[in-house]
């Protein structure tokens, strides 16, 4: 229940700037990051390309999870099929073999994916932290404007690099809309 | 996609056929807004009223004619031996078609950077979802003792069977309700981004709670978007295999059977084919009336209906190469009950089908050559229609005239749908509808982070290149 005037160190987030348009975001982040922060994070309505790697985020590695786990349903797929059809229930059909691999590839193949994409959203929602009912930025009124039309920049607090004047000077020497403090 | 150099010719809705997929002068803001507002403004619009209510009546008449149905039995329906199938593996294959477009558009159009499929790859979604929502209803209530539906799934029971997975059948099972499942995943993961738009934007106390849960707390933090942008192109890239893979499943269910005008290897890509040509049609029949009735001329324009139009013709023109080849297996394979099977299609009791079906599917979609055409949304209207009509009467023919004389004459038969065929087919078209109008009413039917994402492009000066 902090106003905006008392905000007290311990309960300080951050420093937000708030940007017209994804170019001068793009600029001020790569100006955040020059000048030496590296707690930083920007916010847009859309994704802009080349933020992600100006903030210093590497590659994300979510690929390699859902390739992971593609691998996982196949072979669960195939290998429920082959306990079914082999080992829990032979049905002997004309003397055909009970493992009879080419009936066993649509339901792989279904399986695979199903694992896939399972594990590509619930792996992104678990590496982006979501859901997260709350979090300080929402509590910078303007910031409702990042699902719309306006670009944030947040530096936050226990940056080593972080100093509330200093800070707060260097994003307004940015050309910011407006400069704010974030209250946790 | 190239762009025709062609003269702007006035059409009935009054914009030209330009290239742009999203008008000029739009901002960021804009395009949130419009979109947004007409999620966010109070009250039922007239129109959506009249229509919700005709839907949800058939919706009523849908849940009268399936209880009724668990109470008999299937005995209400018209199918008996020979012809077993009957209504319910044709609507369920014709609802599957259907949605099989919006997993194209989302999926397959996205891998190839096709730009102009940001403004109708939303409802087509939905379209999707609501279409196996129908399509899954006929098989398991076809199933006669529809609350066992569960002795379909692996699991281990005091019966001490399990299923048969030679069979095509089980296939479909996990063909289905995987694609049902992506189709969700990947509509949801699209709606996040906008959820947390309409958080932000809405000013009742409910609307901000139930959009601000369901959008996980969406922030647009740059990481996020990294890892997002990622997520949703990899979801393409299973979805795309995928829904080829659900329709070849489906033609299966024929193609591994030895009956005549079945067994045969052209199944799954005339299947799949057919289904991208029904769900295109589906998309075009609710686009121009959503456009017409919501002022989105801005962002559906007169590009999208050509494009689509365009795809509609090309996939109209496989399938009727599909019903050449029919014929000549038919010959070619001097097999006389496959030759029996199309002289009955094209002259036995069903031929008014058959020739209908010729006539909806190959005849009328070949209007689409002419681009004066594919600019009159009201021509374009009429003939996605028609190509509903025709897809229809694909599966019934096939279906019907494969089943009712095979082998044996002397079990020969003639298959009548009942009313309650009927009811159960309008019923699922209610449901379809009713849950649109819902989706209008409360989701946004237009991405509007990709909208955004659109109008940064154009404003670099971008012809097709999308973020990323």
């Amino acid at each position: 229940m902090s106003t905006e005037t008392t905000i007290s160190d311990r309960n300080l987030y951050g420093v937000m700037a708030a940007f017209a348009t994804p170019d001068e975001l793009l600029r001020a982040a790569h100006a955040t990051r020059t000048a030496g922060y590296r707690r930083i994070d920007g916010f847009s309505p859309f994704p802009i390309e080349g933020l992600s790697e100006a903030l210093g985020m590497r590659r994300t590695r979510l690929p390699w999870v859902v390739f992971g786990f593609g691998l996982l349903g196949a072979a669960c797929g195939y290998g429920l099929q082959y306990y079914c059809a082999v080992v829990a229930y032979p049905l002997n059909v004309g003397g055909r073999p009970l493992h009879s691999w080419p009936a066993f590839i649509p339901v792989t193949f279904e399986m695979t994916v199903l694992f896939a994409a399972l594990a590509t959203v619930l792996g992104m929602l678990a590496a982006n932290g979501l859901p997260m009912p709350y979090h300080p930025v929402f509590n910078v009124p303007a910031f409702s404007f990042a699902s719309r039309d306006k670009f944030f920049l947040c530096i936050e607090a226990r940056d080593r690099a972080f100093d509330r004047a200093k800070t707060t000077e260097f994003l307004r020497g940015l050309n910011p809309l407006e400069v704010s403090e974030v209250p946790r | 996609m190239t762009a025709d150099p062609r003269d702007p010719e006035p059409t009935l809705a009054g914009d030209a056929v330009a290239v742009p997929v999203v008008a000029p002068g739009h901002t960021y803001a804009t395009v949130t807004d419009q979109i947004s507002a007409i999620v966010l403004r109070r009250g039922l619009p007239r129109g959506w009223l009249l229509g919700f209510t005709i839907a949800f009546a058939l919706t009523i008449l849908l849940h009268y004619a399936l209880i009724y149905l668990v109470v008999v039995g299937t005995g209400i329906w018209g199918i008996n031996v020979p012809v077993a199938w009957g209504f319910a593996i044709i609507n369920f294959v014709w609802w599957i078609g259907i949605g099989h477009a919006g997993t194209l558009i989302s999926a397959v159009l996205l891998l190839f950077r096709q730009d102009w499929r940001t403004s109708i790859n939303r409802f087509a979604e939905a379209m999707t979802l609501f279409a196996v929502a129908c399509a899954g209803l006929f098989p398991l209530f076809h199933m006669g003792r529809v609350w066992l539906f569960y002795w379909m799934f692996p699991y281990p029971n005091t019966m001490g069977i399990w299923p048969q997975f030679r069979s095509a059948l089980i296939w479909d099972v996990f063909a289905v309700s995987t694609y049902a499942t992506v189709s969700f995943l990947f509509w949801y993961v699209g709606l996040i981004p906008d959820l947390a738009t309409l958080r932000d934007r809405s000013r009742s106390q409910v609307g901000r709670f139930t959009y601000g849960a369901l959008a996980l707390g969406w922030r647009g933090s740059a990481r996020h978007w990294h890892r997002y942008h990622t997520a949703y192109l990899l979801l393409a890239a299973l979805a795309t295999p995928l829904v080829v893979s659900v329709h070849t499943v489906v033609s299966f269910d024929f193609a591994t059977t030895i009956v005549p005008g079945w067994h045969n290897t052209m199944f799954p890509p005339y299947f799949v084919a057919g289904a991208v040509y029904s769900g295109f049609a589906m998309v075009m029949t609710l686009a121009i009336p959503l456009r017409a009735v919501y002022g989105l001329q801005d962002f559906i324009t007169a590009k999208h209906l050509d494009n689509m139009a365009k795809i509609t013709l090309a996939t109209g023109l496989m399938v009727a190469y599909g019903y050449g080849m029919e014929v000549f297996f038919s010959w070619y394979s001097a097999n006389e009950y496959e030759g029996y099977m199309q002289l009955n299609r094209a002259l036995g009791p069903y031929a008014p089908a058959y020739w209908s079906l010729i006539f909806c599917n190959v005849l009328v979609p070949q209007l689409l050559w002419s681009h004066r055409v594919r600019a009159n949304p009201l021509m374009l209207f009429a003939i996605s229609l028609m190509v509903s009509v025709g897809m229809w009467l694909e599966r019934f023919v096939i279906i019907v005239t494969s089943l009712h004389r095979d082998y044996l004459p002397s079990s020969w038969d003639m298959y009548y749908p009942t009313v309650w065929d009927w009811a159960v087919y309008l019923g699922t078209i209610g449901l379809f509808f009713s849950l649109l109008f819902i989706f209008i009413r409360v989701l946004p039917m237009i991405s509007i982070f990709e909208m955004r994402e659109l109008v940064d492009d154009q404003a670099k000066g971008g012809e097709n290149g999308r973020h990323k």
